[in-house]
């Protein structure tokens, strides 16, 4: 069936109008869908965000109910999750993939448009989750933070429906979107692309696909549970009727933990692409970057109770859960060490997306360190809910997914669209966004510490002066941003032309079939696939 | 058939199989987060590395044959506390005694409805250290089925109890903790739209 849909549209170019978009079954196409949505949605997240920090700016309560508050963390958290890091990965995947393995389009076009327009949906009932609150007789808002935990959420208002709601749209999404993927790699190859020739963008997304696939479900099954107990007189969350609010947190963090593997790992496989071919070397380790991965997914699944240590667990599974925590940590280590051997005596040259390559691995080395500090149980049992959480993790999720993302749109934009982009603009927005960003996480080490806790809306005036730093750098850190969307408009709209090959250095070591394409690729490429010797 | 069709074909076959098989992967695991409803109250019965205290729910000792150890004290802590979304008064009626291992012993807690209407709630246990809830032996106890207060209705409950010899030398003191909570759901919402008074904080 897939391919006949292919097979069709195959000799004239992309169709006319509107009908373009939504019935789009090209990967292309729906690549640019991805891509568009998560940068928009990067926006409306960032504007909680700027709300947040605004808040905090000052000791005191500004101008917010706690209870709103904590829906502005909820919403953040959720929308840069599940629309913003994930759906720009996949649309990484989705334009990058085919190419890269000569593949005519996805193994299931169809789907492919579904998986992409559940989206928007999704995206609008979750907003609604924080307006419908306002409604008189809906109850609280939803102020359980991303986690969701009951009893809290089994209390929340009508608003926790939705959110419900979304997460089961999201997860359909994404499991589609992964199975996709999944099928394209292990048999969309080219012949002679084996596993091991492909680009390590390739093998980041199979990995990340799979751990999609396994914990995905678990996500919605919980999160299906609670709805049951909200309205269906279950108690499978409420101690009251005999069930046990801890076990959502197992459920939640079975989902959790290898989710922020999720959110990694494709920006790892982006810097892998990246790294070599501004080092102008060929990766250093390509079978044990595959092999650490492929620790990292296995020791991923069963690292999950370090975010409950302070549940009360008993000491045997807290010890077992804290030694494969710090055992992460080898081959994430390890993957760090691929890259800087990769660097080693390189002829290094430092485009925009190679400085944020370097700043990824520097950075993300930083939210290892404060990982390990809070991997083990007597320390995290002082710095768990503290601010200090809060910089480990925008430590490993800016750099180590974000910033990636960043990395692989200047890295690709000249494919994509043709153009190259504006290098000074480009660096600008480099210093401007890492500089700010970290003046507005590293204090956050530091009042974390000191005792602030996360999600409180007030905090003691002892910690004024380093949040107030927080805040101006963050309100920097987020118009930083404008900057990238002009760079973006800017290089779709024209430029200097960038040739099929627009670095030089990517022809070196493992790479993918993308580069003998011309740039920006036609609509339908390879469709009789490429020999690859 | 020509070689290109032919390989689209094969390579469609492929393309659903495997398909098949990561949805089959899909069901599973939705399954298995359900699955871990039954699984986990099972491993944790089994092993006791549940939540803190989850087994000193309810088990029968029978405490004539085991031998009471005279010379050692232990120190007992009663503790309660309401959930939000019940309005009842809840306290013990002593806040510690002395007891020895292997001796019954018999306390009170007391409860009283201060709503105007009847209420069906339930106390859930903790014990603290978590070390010491496979030691604590409930030959009786409030918590073993839901409490039913007409308005206004308040009456002492008992807790008989044992603790077993065999609790390690180095507890010395162990604090028994009852939570009480309404049983209607709705209750929760109830509480919320009235603004609670301070005192639903326990006395006594
Ligand atoms: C060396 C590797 C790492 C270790 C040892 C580690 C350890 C931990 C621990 C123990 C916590 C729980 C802290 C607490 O709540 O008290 C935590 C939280 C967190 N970590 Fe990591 N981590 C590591 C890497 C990462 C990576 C790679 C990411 C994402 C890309 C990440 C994202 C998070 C997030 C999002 C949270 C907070 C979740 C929440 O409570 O909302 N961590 N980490
Ligand atoms: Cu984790």
């Amino acid at each position: 069936m897939s391919t006949d849909v292919a097979h069709e549209e195959h000799h004239h170019g992309p169709p006319k109008g509107i009908g373009r978009w939504l019935f789009s079954t090209n990967h292309k196409d729906i690549g640019t869908m991805y891509l568009t949505f998560a940068l928009t949605m990067l926006f409306v997240g960032g504007a909680s965000a700027m709300y947040i920090r605004a808040e905090l700016f000052m000791p005191g309560i500004q101008f917010m109910e706690p209870d709103f508050y904590n829906n502005m963390v909820t919403n953040h958290a959720l929308i840069m999750v599940f629309a913003v890091v994930m759906p720009a990965a996949a649309g990484l995947a989705n334009w990058m993939i085919p190419m890269m393995i000569g593949a005519p389009d996805m193994a299931l076009p169809r789907l492919n448009n579904l998986s992409f327009w559940l989206l928007p949906a999704a995206a609008v009932m979750l907003i609604l989750s924080t307006i419908v609150p306002f409604m008189p007789g809906t109850g609280t808002a939803v102020n359980t933070g991303w986690t969701l935990y009951p009893p809290l959420s089994i209390q929340a208002g009508m608003g926790m429906d939705f959110v419900i709601f979304t997460v089961h749209i999201l997860g359909v999404s994404s499991i589609l979107a992964s199975i996709n993927i999944v099928v394209t790699i292990l048999n969309m190859r080219a012949p002679g692309m084996t596993l091991f020739k492909m680009p390590m963008f390739c093998w980041a997304w199979l990995f990340t696909g799979l751990l999609l696939i396994i914990i995905a479900p678990v996500l919605a099954g919980g999160v299906t549970m609670l709805l049951f107990d909200r309205h269906f007189g279950t108690s499978f969350f409420d101690a009251a009727g005999g069930g046990d609010p801890v076990l959502f947190q197992h459920l939640f963090w079975f989902f959790g933990h290898p989710e922020v593997y999720v959110l990694l790992l494709p920006s790892i496989g982006v810097i892998a692409m990246i790294i070599p071919t501004f080092s102008r070397k060929p990766l250093f380790g390509y079978k044990s970057l595959v092999g650490g991965m492929a620790v990292l997914f296995t020791l991923g699944l069963v690292a999950w109770a370090h975010h409950q240590y302070t549940v009360g667990m008993a000491a045997g599974p807290t010890t077992w859960f804290m030694i494969i925590t710090i055992l992460i940590s080898i081959p994430v280590g390890l993957m760090l060490l691929n890259f800087m051997m990769t660097m080693w005596r390189g002829a290094m040259t430092f485009e925009t997306p190679m400085l944020f390559a370097v700043s990824i691995v520097l950075m993300f080395s930083f939210a290892g360190v404060t990982g390990i500090m809070l991997a083990v149980v007597p320390a995290d049992l002082e710095y768990h809910d503290s601010m200090f959480v809060v910089a480990h993790f925008h430590y490993a999720l800016i750099p180590g997914a974000l910033l990636g993302l960043f990395a692989a749109a200047f890295y690709w934009l000249p494919k994509w669209t043709g153009n190259m982009y504006d290098e000074r603009l480009g660096k600008i927005f480099f210093w401007w966004n890492v500089i700010a960003f970290n003046l507005t996480f590293f204090p956050q080490h530091f009042y974390g510490l000191a005792g602030m806790p996360r999600r409180i809306v007030d905090y003691n005036p002892a910690f004024a002066d380093l949040n107030m730093l927080s805040s101006i750098a963050a309100f920097a850190y987020g118009i930083s941003h404008l900057l990238f969307l002009y760079i973006v408009i800017k290089t779709v709209k024209g430029g200097v032309k960038a040739g099929n090959k627009p670095w030089e250095g990517a022809q070196v070591g493992t790479t993918g079939l993308e580069w003998d394409l011309s740039s920006p690729p036609p609509f339908h490429s390879y469709a009789t696939p490429p020999v690859v010797k | 058939m020509s070689v290109p069709e032919k390989r689209e074909k094969t390579g469609q076959n492929k393309n659903r199989k495997t398909t098949l098989i990561l949805g089959l992967i899909v069901v599973g695991m939705f399954g298995f987060g359900f699955a871990m409803v039954p699984l986990y109250r099972l491993v944790c019965n089994a092993t006791g590395i549940g939540i803190s205290g989850s087994s000193g729910t309810g088990r029968i000792v029978d405490s004539s044959t085991t031998k009471v150890q005279k010379d050692r004290w232990v120190t007992i802590q009663f503790d309660a506390l309401l959930n939000e979304n019940l309005r009842w008064d809840f306290y013990p009626e002593v806040k510690k005694i002395n007891v020895h291992p292997g001796q019954s012993y018999e306390v009170s807690y007391y409860a009283k409805n201060k709503t105007d209407h009847k209420i069906v709630a339930k106390a859930v246990p903790g014990i603290t250290p978590w070390q010491a809830a496979t030691y604590f032996h409930k030959t009786e106890c409030f918590c073993f089925t839901q409490q039913t207060m007409d308005a206004g209705e308040g009456r002492d409950m008992p807790l008989k109890f044992v603790i077993d010899p065999a609790l390690p030398e180095d507890i010395k003191i162990l604090t028994l903790s009852y939570t009480f909570m309404d049983t209607n759901r709705e209750s929760i919402r109830d509480t919320r739209e009235v603004e609670l008074p301070v005192s639903v904080k326990h006395e006594g």
